[in-house]
């Protein structure tokens, strides 16, 4: 397996990708493998404040319901409407189309703490 | 250690996400859930379903036995049927939902992979106890079993086994011998679709695959692999109890809708405390709901009425036929009639569930 190398990640399988002051993000190939089919992908509104290391939405598949959690802590300046509509894109893309949040982040180097491709790859044993 | 099927390289080298159920390494799902879904209700699927138990049950006694552990009479069963029943507790709590077919010199029961033990300890301590003179014999890891359903399985399969399989009615089997293994073709399933299950030696397994025919990894094939996770979508969307979600040791017949699956006037184990259940009402049903959204409530999730709990959900998906949040669940009789709405409490949150007629998808009668 292999995951992008341009972000990085937290254990629980979300990814966190720099764009310009933004932090966009998202969940990995794994974690949508192992969830299986994606119906429902519940996300903050735009202004809400997400907080690194605390929940920011739910997703559920066929099989199971889980929290997204957010490695970084500011505010919600975008949400990704598409995934309403279409959840299966979590499954299908979920490097690119399939992002869910930008968060402008509250302080600097917000993602240091965060793994790099290789630290996930080799936590979650892939 | 994980049990593996025969199969269990096929599944690998077919590129399936394998997860462990109830003790055996089991294909998930192959390509993706919705799509092996889509598959059956459409063309046809092979799923193995080796994990479950294969019991024969042979000897002087066999029948009578049967109509000791069985809820369904079994004295007028004739050769060649198959039927669905249940085996109880004294207290009359299921302690395994069954399919018991009956061949000239045996009977065969197909049980759940996780009760299998269980099962055969029961059946070994009323043997014991009553005396009974007979058999029983687990036959699960020497034989493969593979279902195989939807609408254009019947043609497909009957051409590969040389065989009209359109004649037999549902619930009967019979045995065949194709390219000289013999084998047994039920026409059963567990999708709400029409379609075989079929029992062979477990060194047979490839040539099995060869008998479905074509390559089951080619886009177009018109029976493709589908795993263990479209399976339990396409039984809830068919209303069929799962084990250890709709029944357990705490569950009665009565209670989960399966009064037909019972003789009443049976002397089965079991049969005094299931008419007492019949006879005063079941306190709780099982019901079908429909919810409202895409939020699925899922196994434990409580269901209120007047703001007090009055049920709780044991399986719940979100129907890839209806595109509808389904569940089943045990309600309070007093709030199980449809068009009752509850409120299910998911997670963050309070949805409106509306008691639904089961089961929420039959198949097309056949033109």
């Amino acid at each position: 397996m292999s995951v992008p190398t341009d972000r990085k990640y937290l254990e629980s399988h979300e990814w966190h990708l720099p764009e310009g002051e933004l932090i966009v993000l998202g969940i990995t190939q794994f974690a949508a493998d192992e969830l299986t089919d994606i119906t429902y992908v519940k996300l903050p509104r735009v202004g809400d404040r997400v907080e690194a290391g605390k929940p920011f939405g739910e997703i559920e598949s066929v099989k199971a319901t889980s929290d997204l959690y957010s490695g970084v802590s500011g505010e919600v300046v975008a949400v990704n409407d598409a995934l309403n509509a279409d959840p299966g894109l979590v499954n299908r893309d979920p490097y690119a189309a399939a992002w869910m949040i930008k968060v402008r982040p509250a302080g600097p180097a917000p993602l240091e703490s965060l793994l790099s491709a290789a630290d996930y790859l080799s936590r979650t044993g892939h | 250690m994980l049990k593996r099927t025969p199969l269990h390289s096929l599944h690998v080298s077919l590129g399936a996400k394998m997860v462990d159920f109830a003790g055996w390494e089991m294909p998930l799902y192959y390509r993706s859930i919705l799509d092996e879904h889509q598959q059956t209700r459409t063309s046809g699927s092979l799923f193995d379903v080796s994990h479950m138990g294969r019991i024969q049950l042979s000897g002087p006694d066999a029948q009578r036995f049967l109509s000791r552990v069985l809820t369904r009479r079994v004295s007028d069963q004739p050769v060649g049927v198959s039927r669905y029943s249940l085996v109880c507790n004294e207290q009359g709590g299921v302690i395994d939902d069954v399919i018991v077919s009956r061949d000239a010199k045996a009977w065969t029961l197909v049980c759940n992979a996780s009760n299998r033990e269980t099962v055969l300890g029961h059946f070994n301590r009323v043997r014991r106890a009553e005396s009974f003179d007979l058999d029983v014999s687990d036959q699960t890891e020497a034989t493969v079993m593979l279902a195989v359903q939807g609408p254009k399985v019947i043609s497909r399969m009957s051409e590969a086994m040389g065989a009209d399989l359109s004649a037999m009615k549902r619930y009967t089997f019979q045995n065949l011998s194709v390219m000289l293994v013999k084998l047994t073709v039920f026409r059963s399933g567990y999708t709400g679709e029409d379609g075989v299950e079929v029992i062979l030696p477990a060194r047979m397994a490839s040539l099995a695959m060869k008998m479905v025919g074509g390559k089951l990894d080619k886009p177009d094939a018109t029976i493709k692999p589908a795993g263990l996770g479209a399976r339990d979508t396409l039984r809830l969307e068919a209303a069929m109890p799962l084990y250890g979600h709709e029944l357990s040791e705490g569950v009665d017949p009565v209670s989960a809708g399966l009064s037909w699956a019972v003789d009443f006037e049976g002397s089965f184990i079991g049969a005094d405390a299931i008419r007492a259940v019949r006879d005063r009402g079941p306190a709780a049903r099982l019901v079908g709901l429909v919810l409202d959204g895409k939020r699925i409530a899922r196994q434990g999730t409580p269901l209120l009425a007047g703001g007090r709990p009055v049920g709780q959900v044991t399986s719940g998906t979100l129907s890839p036929t209806l595109q509808k949040s389904i569940a089943m669940a045990y309600v309070e009789s007093a709030h199980a009639a449809e068009g009752a709405t509850l409120v299910a409490q998911v997670k963050g949150g309070e949805l409106p569930a509306h008691v639904a007629r089961l089961p929420f998808y039959k198949r097309p009668a056949q033109a």
